[in-house]
């Protein structure tokens, strides 16, 4: 209480305004936030039927962990997350480069690489759905327009979630392309003439210019995409609902799936899981990038 | 005070309209909202009934409400009824799935309602718990079974089936002719769940105390040989090439698409599926005929029966006198008559004095003599047991694709139902 209370007297020196004033956003915090979050923590030690709960110690997070998908959920979160942000770091920069330099119609082409952003996800996973179709879909019927037999995008357990993953890029590169752009125009002009006087060659410019200089953004889509990777849910549900089987199963589905079945308590355990998750991956790699950017 | 607003309401309107007063029944006022699934067949029956209800009852309102079928839509309907936010009356499953939804704390008890004395034991079973009945039949009875394309059948010289190698060996028949022999449609993962289901009847005959071992947890799916076959039937289709190319992404209507007009052969469903054939495809309801999933045994023919799904009312509800009033107009004869008008019939119905019409079709005729006398038949394992694993479809679609054999499969179903009877409070687990 005294440790809290000292801080809040040296900023009550500093700031304008009176400490209640915090007060309407620390109720409105603890209301939807805190007192969810801690309810959480406790029915997930429970069997619960939203009416009842009976408490039964760990037994859920027993129980999660051995459900037999589990496993493999855990490591196509990883997979899914790894893949979609390592193709918009890559895509997102060399887009930005593209729309960072003089081109024709610079404009036009930076709305469009920023469109799919802004659509809904679910539209974006029921379109793709359908032009991925093994038979029927655009995708397949142009490949064997050029002879090519195109594979089960969807339906096929080996490319399930790599089709999901390649959409999710589709549809966030714009993102990471904004932000790279921001990054590339930040940089100091100097730099590129300094270097030319050097004698550098467009590719030295790159990797030893822009490259170094556009650490901060990098760290930004990394850790967003990373995160948005993680807990990604929408796009794979409206795809393929986690299938065929359970082959492109994440944390975040195979949770789902316990609420939808009434396992409310199975499912919170789960939430917890994917919250701790999240947290140990995401925690070492947010200071890791950062540190490294203190050091520039 | 609803009752007062009643009389008031039709003495207003008997004496000031001078309307012809011969109606003895009461007429019933007031609002009700009625909640189905978005299938098509549903919605065109509920629309019948609310049309010819609110025609009797001028003033009462009833809104239909849609919501999706499938895990989606149990999901909806448990949170909807925890939450206290269940519509007045509603339609679900009846067995496990009817279980699994509380019955006691969440729904209103229709057991003295009038019209139970209709409706039969065996469906009332199936929707009562803790002494209480609290569904009515929302459709006829279903059978879960094949179905074959007639024409095709015709064509290459074929007959229906009585045992599993028979079936193959059509199946064989009709793919050395270029025709796609098993149609699966895994795009809707529920679908897959039918051959493993439908061949319940099958293991009973092996293993007649199988439901009750099942459910004490004595008897377990990979460990029951006669259990198991379900799964490797299910494996053995796909291993021997049999299926559409896009058994992957394929959907339910266009599994009975294609089983109505020739794409394919043999189509594993239950028979609700005439009803949306009737619907979308009119045109081939005379070529699609059903029989029940063979087992080993020519001699131990029979099918797997599905009650209907039930329509229930929410202990929520602010009108239950509306509410049972409703529920017991469905389940009369002039609501079965709606029904095959709007939809045709589908079965044999569970009410009393409910009335199939001479010309129902090949496929709903094929499974009549199930249930006639003589006939075998038996009900699947959801109605004789409360438990029933809720990740069952993606295990067939696993089993169904290749990804997991039959003995897998078996294995983890039963590691799914131990979570479902556990959560059920059930003894032994």
């Amino acid at each position: 209480m005294t440790a809290a209370a000292a801080p809040a007297l040296k900023a009550q020196r500093r700031s304008l305004y009176p400490s209640w004033f915090y007060a309407p956003a620390a109720v409105i915090y603890a209301v939807l936030f805190l007192a969810p979050t801690f309810a959480s923590l406790y029915f997930s030690l429970t069997r619960w039927s939203l009416s009842s709960a009976v408490f039964i110690g760990f037994e859920n997070f027993a129980q999660f962990f051995r459900e037999p998908f589990l496993i493999q959920g855990l490591v196509n979160t990883v997979v899914y997350a790894a893949i979609s942000s390592g193709l918009k770091v890559v895509l997102g920069m060399l887009l930005a480069l593209m729309l960072t330099s003089q081109i024709m119609g610079r404009g036009y082409l930076r709305s469009v690489i920023f469109f799919p952003v802004l659509v809904s996800t679910v539209g974006v996973g029921m379109t793709f759905t359908v032009l991925m179709h093994p038979t029927n879909g655009m995708i397949n019927e142009a490949l064997s327009l050029i002879g090519i037999k195109g594979p089960g995008w969807l339906v096929d357990p080996k490319l399930a979630l790599f089709s999901v993953a390649l959409v999710d890029v589709w549809k966030g590169v714009g993102l990471a392309t904004v932000i790279y752009i921001a990054g590339l125009v930040a940089i100091p002009k100097d730099y590129y003439e300094a270097a030319r006087i050097d004698g550098a060659t467009p590719l030295q410019n790159f990797f030893y210019v822009t490259l170094p200089l556009s650490r901060p953004a990098t760290a930004t889509v990394i850790t967003l995409s990373f995160i948005g990777g993680l807990r990604t849910f929408d796009l794979i549900w409206a795809m393929t609902k986690g299938g065929p089987g359970f082959a492109s199963d994440t944390v975040a589905s195979v949770i789902y799936k316990q609420y939808q079945a009434g396992f409310y308590g199975l499912s919170t355990a789960g939430n917890v899981v994917l919250f701790i998750l999240i947290a140990v991956l995401v925690v070492p790699l947010t200071m890791f990038l950062n540190r490294k950017q203190g050091f520039e | 005070m609803t009752k007062t607003k009643l009389f008031a309401l039709m003495g207003a309107s008997t004496l000031g309209l001078m309307m012809a007063s011969h109606a003895v029944q009461a007429q019933q006022s007031g609002y009700l909202s009625f909640l189905i699934d978005n299938g098509p067949q549903s919605v065109a029956v509920a629309e019948a009934w609310v049309a010819a209800y609110t025609e009797a009852n001028p003033d009462v309102t009833i809104d239909i409400e849609v919501r999706p079928g499938g895990g989606e839509g149990d999901n909806i309907v448990k949170t909807r009824l925890a939450t206290g936010a269940m519509a007045d009356v509603f339609f679900y499953n009846s067995g496990s799935l009817f279980q699994a939804l509380n019955p006691t704390q969440n729904l209103l008890p229709l057991t003295d309602a009038p019209f139970q004395a209709n409706v039969q034991d065996s469906f009332k079973s199936v929707v009562s718990a803790g002494g209480e009945v609290y569904g009515a039949p929302f459709a006829p009875a279903m059978g879960g079974g094949i179905f074959y394309n007639i024409p095709l059948y015709a064509e290459l010289g074929l007959e229906v089936p009585k045992t599993w190698d028979e079936f193959m060996a059509n199946n064989e028949k009709i793919k050395a002719a270029g025709k796609v022999a098993v149609i699966q449609t895994y795009g809707e993962s529920w679908t897959s769940q039918l051959f493993v289901l439908a061949d319940f009847f099958n293991v009973l005959a092996e293993v007649p105390d199988f439901a009750e071992k099942f459910t004490a947890n004595e008897a377990k799916f990979a460990t029951t040989p006669a259990a198991v076959r379900g799964f490797e039937k299910l494996q053995a289709v796909f291993e021997a090439g049999y299926l559409n190319e896009d058994f992957g992404a394929a959907t339910y209507p266009d599994g009975l698409r294609m089983v109505a007009t020739g794409e394919g052969a043999h189509y594993p469903m239950l028979t609700f599926g005439v009803g949306a054939i009737a619907e979308t495809i009119p045109d081939h309801l005379q070529d699609v005929g059903f029989f029940a999933q063979p087992g080993d045994d020519a001699a131990k023919n029979g099918l797997t029966t599905w009650m209907p799904d039930s329509i229930y009312a929410a202990k929520t509800t602010s009108s239950p006198d509306l509410a049972k009033d409703f529920i017991g107009f469905i389940a009369s004869p002039e609501g079965c008559d709606i029904r095959n008008e709007a939809v045709g019939a589908t079965g044999p119905y569970m009410i009393a004095g409910c009335e199939l019409p001479a010309d129902v079709p090949p496929a709903v005729s094929d499974m009549l003599p199930y249930f006639a006398e003589g006939g075998q038949n038996a009900p699947a394992l959801e109605f004789l047991s409360p438990v029933k694993g809720p990740a069952l479809e993606q295990i067939t679609v696993e089993v169904g694709s290749g990804i997991r054999p039959a003995a897998e499969g078996a294995a983890l179903y039963d590691e799914d139902v131990r979570k479902q009877a556990q959560q059920l409070g059930l003894e032994g687990w």
